[in-house]
C-alpha cells in the first residue's frame, strides 16, 4: 500500500497515494487544471506549460528539521519565485496547490495566448471544433481578443497524411508531443517524430507505409486540437450532430468498449447512420484505446453491399419455409452456429435444437474451449493489474494480429515487472517485450509446452507465480491441435500453485477466496515476488482472481458459445451428410470447398445471416438478420465477461435479430421461446446456465467510477474516447472441469518437395467482416503474403513480393511471398481468410507462379 | 603574471605532448591517481572554491559532492558546446592547449569514480574534435589515459562527441540527451543530472574552462588557486570580449578585475572615437547593462565576478562580453538577439517556442520603424510572458537582453510610428 499524503488544492483538503501529479490530484476531487501534453496514461514531460499552478510546501527549519510556523501555528508555505506545473509535480504532505490565483490565472492564460499565436483558427472548418480542447480550454481561461498580428501566424502544410488512416494539419498542431509518446510508450511501434526545431517543429513520420501502426486510430482522439484525424470522420460530420450507441466491438474476443456516433443523413433518407467509432473506457477491458480494426472495419461490414434484407412479407414466407423443413426433420436436423451470435441468440438456439431433439454445433477450427470454461478467468480478473510476480504464458498466439489490445496490455503488464513468456514457432510482436521467447517447430506446440515447468527459470516463473495467466491462440494449427494445446496449457496450473482447485461445481466457485487486489495501482507496484515467501501456505494454494487460461478466439462471443456447451464437430463435413443443416453466422461453404461440397450433399439447407456468403448463395431457405449495430445483445469475451451492446442504427426491413428469428422458427414449430426482447431472454439465460447465473442486463449496466476519469467536459485530459455510462460488464462464474482427454495428435512430416502449410491469423484479411472496409484494402492487400524462410524462397528461385503458386489438394493458389526467417525452412505460413482454405497444417507443394 | 588557462601564449607549442610533459604536464593527474583519495580531489576542488564557467558559477566541488554514492557507473561530461553568442573561449583552450584540458577532465573522472567521460563539442566544433581525438589517443598511447593508470586500479578513457549545431545542446539536460542518440531538448529537472544523468546514471557536467582549473588546483592546491580571485569568486577567468572594442579577444584575468581594467587596459578602448553605450556580460542572454555618464564610473569600477556585475543589473555568466558604442541602438540589437532565439528555440515548451516567435516579429516590424508605441509596449509583455513560465533556462535568458533594453533605453524605443 503506497502512503497516503494530505495536502490542499485551492483550500480543499485531499488525500492521495504518493507518487500522485498534482493535477491528478486535483481531478479527483473535481479542480480542473487545464493541460495539453499531460495524458493520465501516459508519464509527465511539461513541455506545453498550460497547467501552472502556485505550491506551497511547508517550510522546514534546516538546523532543527522541525516545520517552521505562522504566528497563528499553521505551517508557514515556502513558494517558488516561478509558477510550476502541476502536472510534473508530485504531491507532498502539507503542500498547498492554488491554481486559481490571480497569478496561476494570469500564466495559464498567457500560455494559452502563445499557444494561439500559431494556431490557425480554423475551427469552423476543423473536425475537432465542438470537441477541441484547445477551443474549449481558450473560451474557459483565455482573453477574448488576440494581441497577435492574424498575417504573421506560421504557415505550414495542411492535409498531410500520415498514412492512409491518419491526416496531419501541420497549421493546428501544438506540438504536445502527445501522439509522438502514445507510439512511443503505449503502443510501442516509434513510428512518429518530431523535425525541426523552434516553431518551424512538425510531426513527421518515416518508413514505408506511412504512420505503420495498427493503433493510429488512438492518436486521433489525444490529439488535443484538430491536428490529427482520422480518414474516415474527417469532414464527415460536426461532433454535437452526432449521438451516441453503447457498443462492444466485433471484431476479436477482446471484447473492447466502443461508441458508435450516429447522425441523421439525407442519404440514409433521414435515418440514422454510423459516422464513427470511438473507443469508450473500460479499464478491465480496453483501457481507453482501441486497435484501426475495430476503428475502420468495426461497422462497415454491417453496411456492405452484400447485406440481406427482404420485405415483411417475404421474410414471413422465408420463416414460414424454414418452419416447414424443421417440422419435416426434427432431430434430423444439425444447428451450426459460431461465436459471431450473441449470448441470447445463442441461447434461443440451444433451446430450439434441444425442444427438436436435433444436434448443435459451434463453427470454428478454435478447439479447446471446454478447458476454458473451467481454467478461465472469472470476477475480479484484470490484465491491467498484471505486475510483477505474476506470470502470462501466451502459447502459439499473435496477440498483435489476433488480439491488439491484448497484446497492448501483455506488453504494459511486461514493462510493470510481470513475466511474460512467449511461445511460439515464429517471431511475433509481443517478443520484444517478452522476457522469455520460446521457438519451436510447427507441430511441437504442445510438447514444448509440456516441457516448460522443467525448464530452469521459466518453470520457476510459472510455478512460483503470484497469478498465472495463459493465452492460447491458433497460430499454425486446427481444431485438433488447438484442442490438443489448450489441454495441455490447462495442466501447468495443477504444477503452479496459484490453482490448486479442488473441481470445484460452479455453485462453490463463490466460495473462492478471490483476492481483491485488483484496479488498486499501490498494489501493484508495491507487491514484490519476495512477499511470498513469507505467505501462509494455504494461501499459496487460493486461486488468485487474475489465473487463468483465455482461448483468442476470432471470433467475439465464441466464449459465451462455448459456455452454454457449444463444441465444436470432430468431422463436421461427415455431420452434414443428409441432414436438414442450419447455418446460423458462419459461411462454410466460403471457407472450405470440402464443407460446400458437404452442404450439396445435405438434404436441406437453412442459412440465416446478416450477408450474402456462399453458404447463402447454396442455401434452400434464407433469414436475413439485424446486425449488431441494430439490435441489442451481449457477447462474452475471452476473459469471460459479458458485456452489452445497444442498437445505433435501426433495423433494416424485413431482417430482424437472430434471437427473434429463431424465436419465430420456434413458435412456427410449436416451441414457445422468449423473442419479445434480449433482455427477457438473457432473464431466461441465466436462470438456465450457472456460469450465467446473476447475470442481468441490469447487472451489466451498472457503471462504476473508473480512473482516469475521462470523456466528461473535460476533453483536455483524457482524449474524446467516451466515458463508460453503461456498464462494465459482469465476469462469469468457472464451470466444473472437463474430463482430461488423451488426445494426441500426429504431427505431419512433410516429404521431398512438399512443405508443410500452416494457417496463420492477420490482422487485416478478407474475412467477411473486415473486407468491406474500403479504407483498410491497401492493409489487407499488404497481409496478403505466404511467408517463407528466406533460404527456401531462394530455393524456389523467388524474392520477397514475387508471386508464389501453392498447391493444396491439386489446387492452386497464388501469393506474394514474404520472408520470415524465425521459421524454418520447410514451413510456408498461409494467411486465414485470404482465399485459401486451410483450417489446419497441411502438406503443399510450392513453385514460382507463371509470370501472367 | 604567466597565464594559468591560456598557457600557449607563454609556451607555443604546448599542444605537443612533449612540450606540455616538460612543463609538468600530467603531474596532477599522477598526483591524484597515485597520492589521492577521490573524496580529498572533491575535498581539495571545494576547498578552491572553483566555480563554474559555464556560465551559472554554481561551486564545482560541491556540485561533485552531489554523486551517489551507491549509483554506479558515475559519467564526467564536458560541456564544449560553446554556442552563447559572444563566447569564444573554450575553442582557444581545446585549440591551443588540449592537453590541460584533457588532464582536467581525467582528474574529474578520478575525483568522482568515473571511469569514462564524455566531451561534446558543438557540431561546428568538428577540427577541434578531430584534435582532441588525436591527442587522446596519444594520452592512451602514453599510459595517461585506459587501464591500471600510474600502476594503480583506475581506469580513465575520454571520447568526443559532436553536437549536430543546436544551441539548445548546451542545456546540460539536452546535451544528455544529444549523447544518447535523442532529440537535443532539456529533461524535465527534478531528476537532476547528478542522481539521473547520462544512460540514467549519476553525472557530473562541467565547463571545459572550469575543468582546465584543475590540473592547477591540484599542482598549487586550494590556497595556491585562491591567490587569484576574490574570497567569493576565486580564480582567473578568461573573459570573451567582442563588439565596439579595439582589441576583441580572449583575457585571462582574476576574477573581480574590473569593467574598465578589461576594456581599456586590455581591450584598448572603444575604437573611432566613439563613445560606450552598453555592455553585454554573457553574451546575448544578458541583461544589458546601460553605460551613460551617470554611471559610467559606477559601472567601470565594478569587479566582474558572480557577485558584483548583479548590482550593476545583469549577471557574470560566461563572461563574454560585448560592447556596444553609440552607432548602435538597442531596437537593433535585441532584433538581433531575438532571431537568434527563435532560430535556436528548441521547439519544446510554448513560451520559448512561440514567444520567440511572436518577439522577432515585434522586433523586426520595431526595428524597422514600422511599429507603434502599443508594439513596444506588447513586446515587453510579451517578455514578460515569457519568463519564468519555460521548460528550461534557454527560454528565459531569451527575455533578458529584450526587458532591459527597453527599460533602460526608452529613448532607442521611440523612432516608432505614431
Amino acid at each position: 500500500m503506497a502512503k497516503l499524503i494530505n495536502l490542499t488544492i485551492n483550500g480543499t483538503p485531499v488525500t492521495v497515494p504518493a507518487g500522485t501529479l498534482v493535477v491528478d490530484a486535483a481531478k479527483k476531487i473535481g479542480i480542473d487544471i487545464p493541460v495539453f501534453c499531460y495524458h493520465p496514461k501516459m508519464e509527465p514531460v511539461g513541455m506545453c506549460r498550460q497547467c501552472l499552478v502556485e505550491i506551497g510546501r511547508p517550510m522546514v527549519d534546516r538546523a532543527t528539521g522541525q516545520p517552521v510556523l505562522n504566528e497563528d501555528g499553521s505551517p508557514k508555505l515556502q513558494f517558488m519565485p516561478k509558477l510550476e506545473t502541476a502536472c510534473t509535480n508530485p504531491v507532498s504532505e502539507g503542500m498547498a496547490v492554488f491554481t486559481e490565483t490571480a497569478k496561476a490565472k494570469s500564466g495559464q492564460k498567457e500560455i494559452l495566448e502563445l499557444l494561439l499565436t500559431s494556431h490557425p483558427l480554423d475551427c469552423p472548418v476543423c473536425d475537432k471544433g465542438g470537441e477541441c480542447p484547445l477551443q474549449n480550454l481558450t473560451m474557459e481561461h483565455a482573453a477574448d481578443e488576440s494581441r497577435f498580428i492574424f498575417d504573421e501566424k506560421h504557415r505550414a502544410e495542411k492535409h498531410v497524411p500520415l498514412g492512409d488512416l491518419i491526416f496531419l494539419d501541420r497549421e493546428r498542431c501544438i506540438q504536445c508531443a502527445r501522439c509522438i509518446r502514445f507510439q512511443d510508450i503505449i503502443a510501442g511501434e516509434p513510428v512518429l517524430g518530431f523535425y525541426q526545431r523552434g516553431r518551424n517543429t512538425d510531426i513527421v513520420t518515416y518508413g514505408e507505409p506511412g504512420f505503420d501502426s495498427i493503433f493510429s486510430g488512438n492518436t486521433s482522439d489525444i490529439c488535443p486540437v484538430g491536428a490529427l484525424t482520422t480518414a474516415d470522420f474527417r469532414f464527415g460530420a460536426r461532433p454535437w450532430e452526432l449521438k451516441q450507441a453503447a457498443s462492444v466491438c466485433s471484431q476479436c474476443p477482446v471484447g473492447c468498449n466502443v461508441t458508435f456516433n450516429v447522425r441523421r443523413e439525407a442519404k440514409a433518407g433521414g435515418g440514422y447512420v454510423i459516422k464513427r467509432v470511438m473507443p469508450r473506457q473500460n479499464e478491465q477491458v480496453n483501457e481507453i484505446w482501441m486497435c484501426d480494426k475495430g476503428r475502420f472495419a468495426g461497422y462497415q461490414y454491417t453496411e456492405a453491399e452484400s447485406r440481406l434484407m427482404a420485405t415483411p412479407a417475404g421474410l414471413d414466407a422465408a420463416v414460414g419455409q424454414a418452419v416447414a423443413k424443421l417440422v419435416e426433420s426434427q432431430s434430423e436436423t444439425v444447428f451450426l452456429a459460431s461465436g459471431r451470435l450473441a449470448n441470447e441468440d445463442l441461447f434461443t438456439l440451444k433451446q430450439l435444437a434441444a425442444a427438436l431433439h436435433a444436434k448443435t454445433y459451434l463453427y470454428t477450427q478454435h478447439g479447446g474451449g471446454e478447458f476454458t470454461t473451467a481454467y478461465g478467468l472469472t470476477s475480479g480478473a484484470d490484465l491491467g493489474a498484471l505486475g510483477k510476480g505474476d506470470t502470462v504464458l501466451v502459447a502459439a498466439s499473435d496477440l498483435y494480429n489476433e488480439a491488439p489490445l491484448w497484446h497492448l496490455r501483455l506488453k504494459a503488464a511486461a514493462q510493470r515487472g510481470a513475466t511474460l513468456i512467449v511461445a511460439a514457432a515464429r517471431a511475433t510482436k509481443l517478443d520484444e517485450f517478452a522476457s522469455f521467447v520460446v521457438r519451436y517447430a510447427y507441430g511441437d506446440e504442445v510438447a514444448t509446452i509440456q516441457a516448460l515447468p522443467a525448464k530452469d527459470k521459466i518453470g520457476e516463473a510459472i510455478k512460483n507465480a503470484n497469478n498465472l495467466m495463459i493465452f492460447y491462440g491458433s497460430d499454425g494449427l486446427g481444431l485438433a491441435g488447438t484442442t490438443a494445446l489448450a489441454q495441455s496449457c490447462a495442466e501447468l496450473f495443477s504444477i503452479s500453485p496459484v490453482s490448486q482447485l479442488t473441481g470445484s461445481p460452479v455453485s462453490q466457485s463463490a466460495s473462492f477466496p478471490v483476492e481483491q487486489l485488483t484496479g488498486k495501482p499501490e498494489d501493484r507496484t508495491t507487491e514484490q515476488p519476495e512477499d511470498r515467501t513469507t505467505e501462509q501456505p494455504e494461501n499459496r494454494t487460493t486461486r488468485k482472481s487474475n489465473t487463468g487460461l483465455i482461448g483468442v478466439w476470432s471470433t467475439p462471443n465464441q466464449q459465451g458459445a462455448l459456455e452454454m456447451g457449444f463444441r465444436p464437430a470432430e468431422n463436421l463435413a461427415a455431420e452434414l451428410a443428409g441432414k436438414t443443416v442450419y447455418v446460423i453466422a458462419a459461411d462454410p461453404a466460403g471457407d472450405d470447398p470440402a464443407l460446400a461440397e458437404a452442404l450439396k450433399a445435405a438434404k436441406t439447407v437453412i442459412a440465416q445471416d446478416i450477408l450474402t456468403t456462399k453458404t447463402v448463395k447454396l442455401a434452400d431457405v434464407v433469414l436475413p438478420a439485424a446486425a449488431f449495430t441494430e439490435r441489442e445483445g451481449t457477447y462474452t469475451n475471452g476473459e469471460r465477461r459479458v458485456q452489452r451492446f445497444y442498437p445505433a442504427v435501426p433495423t433494416r426491413p424485413g431482417t430482424k435479430a437472430d434471437f427473434a428469428l429463431l424465436a419465430e422458427v420456434a413458435k412456427g414449430c410449436g416451441i414457445a421461446l422468449e423473442g419479445r426482447s434480449p433482455l427477457l431472454v438473457m432473464n431466461r439465460l441465466s436462470t438456465a446456465e450457472p456460469a450465467f447465473s446473476g447475470v442481468s442486463y441490469e447487472t451489466l449496466s451498472q457503471p462504476a467510477e473508473q480512473w482516469p476519469l475521462i470523456g466528461r467536459s473535460d476533453l483536455y485530459y483524457g482524449g474524446t474516447s467516451y466515458e463508460n455510462k453503461l456498464g462494465l460488464g459482469v465476469t462469469l462464474a468457472l464451470q466444473p472441469k472437463a474430463d482430461r482427454q488423451s488426445s494426441t495428435v500426429s504431427g505431419l512430416r512433410p516429404k521431398e518437395n512438399e512443405f508443410l502449410a500452416v494457417p496463420v491469423t492477420k490482422l487485416y484479411d478478407l474475412g467477411a467482416t473486415v473486407a468491406p472496409a474500403k479504407l483498410l484494402s491497401a492493409h489487407i492487400e499488404r497481409s496478403a503474403v505466404a511467408a517463407l524462410h528466406p533460404v527456401t524462397v531462394e530455393k524456389l528461385g523467388l524474392g520477397a513480393g514475387d508471386q508464389l503458386s501453392v498447391e493444396i489438394n491439386g489446387a492452386q493458389f497464388t501469393f506474394r511471398a514474404a520472408l520470415d526467417a524465425s521459421i524454418s525452412t520447410g514451413v510456408v505460413l498461409i494467411p486465414r481468410s485470404m482465399g485459401l482454405a486451410i483450417s489446419a497444417p497441411a502438406l503443399v507443394k510450392l513453385h514460382a507462379a507463371e509470370k501472367a | 603574471m604567466p597565464h594559468i588557462l591560456l598557457r600557449h601564449r607563454d609556451i607555443p607549442d604546448i599542444k605537443n605532448i612533449e612540450v606540455y610533459k616538460q612543463n609538468g604536464g600530467f603531474e596532477s593527474l599522477k598526483k591524484a591517481v597515485t597520492t589521492l583519495q577521490p573524496k580529498q580531489v572533491v575535498e581539495e576542488v571545494k576547498a578552491s572554491g572553483l566555480r563554474g564557467r559555464g556560465g551559472a558559477g554554481f561551486p564545482t566541488g560541491v556540485k561533485w559532492s552531489f554523486l551517489p554514492d551507491n549509483l554506479w557507473p558515475h559519467y564526467v561530461v564536458c560541456n564544449a558546446d560553446e554556442s552563447e553568442p559572444g563566447t569564444f573561449k573554450d575553442r582557444e583552450i581545446m585549440t591551443y592547449n588540449p592537453y590541460q584540458f584533457l588532464e582536467g577532465v581525467a582528474i574529474a573522472c578520478y575525483a568522482v569514480g568515473a571511469t569514462e567521460g564524455y566531451i561534446y563539442l558543438r557540431g561546428e566544433f568538428y577540427p577541434i574534435a578531430e584534435q582532441l581525438d588525436a591527442c587522446l589517443a596519444e594520452m592512451e598511447k602514453q599510459g595517461y589515459l585506459g587501464d591500471k593508470l600510474f600502476g594503480t586500479e583506475t581506469s580513465i578513457r575520454l571520447k568526443t562527441h559532436l553536437g549536430a549545431g543546436a544551441y539548445i545542446c548546451g542545456e546540460e539536460t539536452a546535451l544528455l540527451e544529444s549523447i544518447e542518440g535523442k532529440r537535443g531538448q532539456p529533461r524535465l529537472r527534478p531528476p537532476f543530472p547528478a542522481v539521473v544523468g547520462l544512460y540514467g546514471k549519476p553525472t557530473v557536467i562541467n565547463n571545459v574552462e572550469t575543468l582546465t582549473n584543475l590540473p592547477y588546483i591540484i599542482e598549487h592546491g586550494a590556497a595556491g588557486f585562491r591567490q587569484n580571485g576574490t574570497e567569493k569568486s576565486p580564480g582567473v577567468k578568461i573573459f570573451s570580449l567582442s563588439g565596439n572594442v579595439a582589441n576583441p579577444g580572449n583575457y585571462e584575468l582574476p576574477l573581480g578585475t574590473t569593467f574598465r581594467e578589461l576594456i581599456f587596459t586590455h581591450g584598448g578602448g572603444i575604437p573611432n572615437g566613439r563613445k560606450l553605450r552598453a555592455i553585454m556580460p554573457a553574451g546575448a542572454s544578458s541583461s544589458i547593462i546601460r553605460v551613460d555618464d551617470a554611471v559610467f564610473d559606477k559601472v567601470m569600477d565594478t569587479p566582474m565576478d558572480y557577485e558584483n556585475v548583479q548590482s550593476v543589473g545583469s549577471m557574470l555568466g560566461s563572461a563574454s562580453v560585448i560592447l556596444i558604442d553609440d552607432t548602435h541602438t538597442m531596437d537593433w540589437v535585441i532584433n538581433k538577439t531575438i532571431h537568434f532565439f527563435k532560430h535556436e528555440s528548441c521547439g519544446k515548451c510554448t513560451p520559448c517556442r512561440d514567444g520567440n516567435y511572436w518577439m522577432l516579429h515585434l522586433t523586426e516590424r520595431i526595428h524597422a520603424g514600422q511599429a507603434s508605441a502599443q508594439d513596444v509596449k506588447l513586446l515587453d509583455s510579451v517578455a514578460a510572458q515569457v519568463y519564468g513560465k519555460c521548460l528550461c533556462a534557454l527560454g528565459d535568458f531569451s527575455t533578458m537582453a529584450v526587458r532591459t533594453a527597453i527599460e533602460r533605453f526608452p529613448e532607442d524605443f521611440e523612432k516608432v510610428k505614431a
